[in-house]
């Protein structure tokens, strides 16, 4: 049978929960490694929303956002996707570029924010199919990433689209990243391919 | 002011003499606007797929080309425009990320979409009028049902009327 997440159940929820948590764990740890400081990730909320609701859920589909975006093959399939509004990803940028980010002139991303920006989709993505390899022994293999700069509704609708193949409702985990008394708030999404959900729920042994 | 009526991800409304149609932040999904200017019955599906026939989960009609466009008319004819009359307008379509050095399925699905659009329309003999398709930046647009003027918005591409 197709997967859908129609039909997600609490259980497959709750393992996609724990996967999220710890791939979490696994990005702040490299984060903190990287900049030598400690980088701290909130347990993150895996949502599961109809589309018309998402782009209200992340402010508004009109909204200016950072987007980076990769995709995995190997044992699992897939594409992940990092959002982060303007404001936050600048200030991204500012902490692992090791600038100052008390001022903020413009919203466009030079060179090398946008290869900062890239390197921090790196992480996330290696920490977040470290966790799922940890979990079910499938390796996979991320690309290199991309980076887009536009409106909310634009850039969700590389992964929207890819799920409106198989639903009506996507999935997606919103993560906090905290330096200090500094969040940053990020929405992360991971697509595995329909064959590959199926593969992943074996794997755990619940397919 | 005139009404608003949002048309979301997947979704289609008609609207007759005035009112705007707005879709948010188009980015590889298109925009199909449908007029009749004689009742000034406007109609606009934000589709999202080329094709109901290769996806086994197709309920939602206003998903694909195909039977978005199917839907959207038989919504205008019934309230009373003349499909001999009809012409389109369409925007979207375009690839948001480009992966380098290799050629991604899911990332040029903007472009498939724009060609299924053209393909689809052409069976129904709706003349494209007006087309703002391809690139790589998204975009918000606004059809208005007293004239037929679709505005095109983007974020550092300008604004086009078509």
């Amino acid at each position: 049978m197709p997967f859908s997440f129609d039909d997600l159940n609490s259980l497959y929820l709750d393992i996609l929960r724990e996967i999220g948590t710890i791939g979490a764990g696994n990005a702040a740890t490299s984060l903190s490694k990287m900049l030598n400081r400690r980088i701290d990730m909130n347990v993150p909320e895996v949502k599961i929303a109809e589309f018309k609701d998402l782009e209200d859920i992340m402010e508004g589909a009109e909204t200016h956002v950072a987007g980076i975006y990769l995709e995995f093959k190997g044992d699992i399939s897939g594409t992940v996707l990092l959002v982060l509004d303007v404001i936050s990803a600048k200030r991204i940028t500012a902490l692992l570029l090791g600038n100052d980010y008390g001022s903020i002139f413009n919203q466009d991303f030079s060179e090398i924010e946008v290869s900062a920006l890239e390197e921090l989709g790196n992480i996330l993505t290696a920490a977040y199919l470290g966790a799922i390899s940890s979990f079910t022994g499938l390796t996979t293999k991320p690309s290199v990433p991309c980076f887009a700069c536009d409106m909310l509704g634009a850039i969700l609708s590389v992964p929207m689209i890819q799920f409106g193949q198989t639903s009506d409702k996507a999935m997606f985990i919103e993560t906090d990243l905290i330096n200090g008394t500094d969040r940053f708030r990020s929405h992360f999404i991971v697509i595995p391919d329909m064959e590959s959900f199926n593969v992943i729920l074996k794997a755990l042994g619940v397919g | 002011m005139d009404r608003v009526v949002k048309v979301g991800m997947g979704d289609l409304k008609v609207i007759a003499e005035d009112g705007v149609l707005v879709s948010l932040g188009l980015g590889s999904c298109v925009g199909i606007a449908l007029y009749d200017k004689a009742t000034k019955t406007a109609g606009l599906a934000h589709i999202m797929l080329p094709s109901s026939k290769l996806i086994k989960n197709n309920r939602n009609k206003a998903k694909f080309v195909d039977t978005a466009v199917e839907c959207l008319l038989e919504l205008m004819i019934k309230m009373n425009a003349k499909k001999e009359r009809i012409i389109a307008k369409i925007a979207g379509g375009a690839q948001m990320f480009s992966l380098k050095g290799s050629a991604s399925e899911v990332l040029n699905i903007g472009e498939r979409n724009v060609q299924a659009t053209i393909e689809v329309l052409r069976q129904h003999d709706i003349p494209i009028v007006a087309q703002d398709t391809g690139g790589n930046y998204g975009r918000t647009i606004e059809f208005h049902a007293a004239d037929g003027k679709l505005v095109v918005r983007t974020i550092g591409h300008g604004v086009k009327i078509l």
